[in-house]
């Protein structure tokens, strides 16, 4: 071996072991969107810093898995916008300087201070957002159909619905059509929704989770989707454009995820270049078409990288006339959440 | 003579010993937290750890939730019935009427699904049973039908792809003792003067018996415990254990109720071991 060649591999060797030292890693408790490649690869190849992924759903499940791992285990953390709150009633969250953050390119109705801060400090940023309404195949239903709720269960399209399996969401949109807004949801008021509930079901061919509703509507075992959205669709849009949706005259249930730090997190610095890259406009592009599913962008700036047809398929320029159109998830307190999925389980096995 | 035996047993102890452990740390203790936090309970959103029976109370006393043993219990009757009286003809032919050269293919093929991941079995199944799948187009084209047939998110969906799977393991539990039978017993009761059904029915089932219901308790407890297949192609019409132990730990973060469930379904299988152990005798084996 020459002298060279020995150089370089010291000098190789060297480098590797520095980069080795240098390595930070941080570990993320996220939604499936986030572990798209495309989105975190971009981030580590700038900064060095790893992101180790684990997937996870519903609120509850996440605050187990927290509630199970060591302080320090996570450091970053997805969370449905309107659990913000609970997280920050159990410690969980970091205070986000909120000079560093990008709230201000936001579109307003998605800041959400009411629900990513707390006396005046900033535990969260929301990240992405969409509705939960109506899906539909339009070549084989009425799109004029699917402005009214009560169509759905008038017998026309009697065992072509599937219901989206997310208690949430579905009870708000039940409880939007009965003439309650979201955030007056009681244990008293879900009374009224078992009858509508039951009735629709009936309707309904099928519940599914994500991806048995995309397989549901997409080989056309159904035709409808309660539940669904853009962040359904828009995935499926290239291979089937007559996939669509819409919100009915009674609204829709309009969802919001947020990104925190956790307060136990020993890489917060770390922690913080990833939330700012994930609500850059880069960022956001790269979320907001995950190949898990899609949705809205909360930086309004993200429209200058999106392509013209990802905004047509985001719908980005009726954005403005959703957003007045449709209420948050109801957060339900521990009763509430109780009943619900009591009454969700009791619809599922009837 | 005593400093041998204690060598000996000392020899014996430590081979045992890793197995006993990996059983301990592997089965033993998670079992016993899981019985433990079992007794538990969800007050509001804090687990509350003491000695309470309030979820099994809860479980038996919910209709909604006993209903997932039932249903669990009748999928799983029908769909064991069903892979025992396929697979038994299946590895009857392969072990009685395949040249001995050909059998091992033959068994290959048999059991060549089993070289696919479940979950993609299963979806596979959900594009054949669909309203545009396989066989809705094949029977509408046909003219059979005027309309799809209701095929995919029902029970009988979830059966057949239970069905495709449990089919391969029953047939190699069956071959494996249809091949081990000396041909010497036929021939006997031929001689003495049984028909080939007599044989069948008097000398070769009996004797091929332990083979079908281990077969036979290994589907059922494969099939009471699985979650995927009633997921995928059940369409969520009706929730089994399985899928309500999940309900219970991927949506409400109940932990002490999915354990109660989960001691429950380990009752039901245990159950089972000793219905099939005293059946077959098997201490006497």
């Amino acid at each position: 071996m020459n002298r060279l060649t020995t150089t370089a591999i010291v000098s190789l060797s060297t480098l590797a072991m520095m980069q080795a030292a240098n390595a930070e890693e941080i570990n993320a408790l996220v939604w499936c969107d986030h572990a798209d490649p495309a989105l975190i690869e971009p981030f580590t190849a700038a900064t060095g810093i790893t992101v180790n992924l684990k997937e996870y759903e519903g609120t509850a499940a996440g605050l187990a898995i927290l509630d199970q791992s060591q302080p320090g285990d996570w450091d970053v953390l997805v969370i449905d916008a309107v659990d913000v709150g609970r997280a920050v009633d159990l410690g969980l969250l970091a205070e986000l300087p909120a000079d560093k953050l990008r709230n201000g390119e936001f579109f307003p109705e998605v800041v959400m201070a009411e629900n990513n801060s707390r006396d005046g400090k900033t535990y969260a940023v929301t990240e992405k957002f969409g509705y939960n309404t109506i899906a539909f195949n339009k070549s084989k239903v009425d799109p004029a159909d699917m402005e009214d709720m009560a169509t759905l269960t008038s017998g026309k399209y009697d065992g072509r619905i599937a219901i989206y399996d997310y208690y949430l969401p579905v009870l708000g949109e039940m409880s939007l059509a009965a003439g309650v807004n979201t955030a007056d949801m009681t244990p008293d008021t879900l009374a009224a929704l078992k009858e509508p509930l039951f009735a629709l079901r009936k309707a309904s061919k099928s519940v599914g989770d994500v991806v048995a509703s995309q397989t549901a509507l997409a080989t056309g075992e159904v035709d409808i989707l309660v539940g669904g959205g853009e962040w359904l669709t828009a995935v499926l849009h290239a291979e089937n454009p007559d996939l669509d949706w819409t919100i009915p005259k009674q609204g829709a249930v309009r969802w919001a995820q947020s990104l925190a730090v956790l307060e136990a997190s020993e890489k917060k610095e770390a922690a913080l270049q990833f939330v700012d890259y994930i609500t850059s406009p880069e960022g956001q592009a790269r979320l907001a078409t995950s190949s898990c599913y899609w949705g809205m962008p909360a930086n309004a700036k993200t429209g200058d990288v999106l392509t013209p047809e990802q905004k047509t398929v985001l719908r980005w320029d009726q954005q403005p006339e959703y957003l007045a159109k449709t209420q948050l998830y109801p957060v339900p307190d521990a009763a509430l959440d109780q009943a619900m999925q009591d009454l969700w389980t009791e619809m599922l096995q009837n | 003579m005593a400093s041998i035996e204690a060598t000996e047993a000392r020899r014996a102890t430590a081979f045992v010993a890793p197995a006993l452990l990996w059983v301990l740390a592997f089965f033993i203790l998670p079992f016993a937290v899981m019985i433990g936090v079992s007794f538990a309970r969800l007050e509001g959103r804090t687990v509350v750890y003491g000695l309470s029976f309030d979820n099994y109370l809860r479980f038996f006393s919910d209709p909604s939730l006993f209903k997932g043993l039932t249903i669990s219990l009748e999928i799983t009757a029908v769909v064991t019935v069903i892979s025992v009286l396929l697979a038994y003809p299946l590895a009857w032919i392969i072990a009685m009427r395949v040249p001995a050269r050909y059998q091992r293919l033959a068994l290959m093929l048999a059991v060549l699904p089993f070289w696919t991941s479940y979950v993609v079995r299963s979806y596979a199944w959900l594009l054949v049973l669909g309203q545009n799948g396989v066989i809705n187009k094949a029977l509408l084209a046909l003219g059979a039908i005027a309309e799809p047939l209701e095929l995919a998110s029902t029970r009988s969906a979830t059966i057949v792809g239970f069905v495709h799977f449990f089919v391969m393991l029953l047939t190699l539990t069956i071959y494996s003792n249809l091949i081990q039978l000396s041909p010497n017993y036929a021939r006997a009761a031929a001689d003495l003067g049984a028909s080939a059904f007599g044989t069948f029915r008097h000398v070769i089932l009996p004797l091929t018996l332990p083979g079908v219901v281990t077969g036979a308790f290994l589907t059922f407890v494969l099939c009471i415990g699985d979650y995927i297949t009633p997921q995928i192609l059940g369409g969520n019409n009706e929730l089994t254990l399985p899928q309500l132990i999940m309900l219970q730990l991927g949506r409400r973060g109940d932990f002490p109720m999915a354990s109660a469930m989960s001691i429950i379904l380990m009752g039901v299988v245990t159950l089972a071991y000793f219905a099939s152990a005293r059946w077959l005798k098997l201490d006497r084996v």
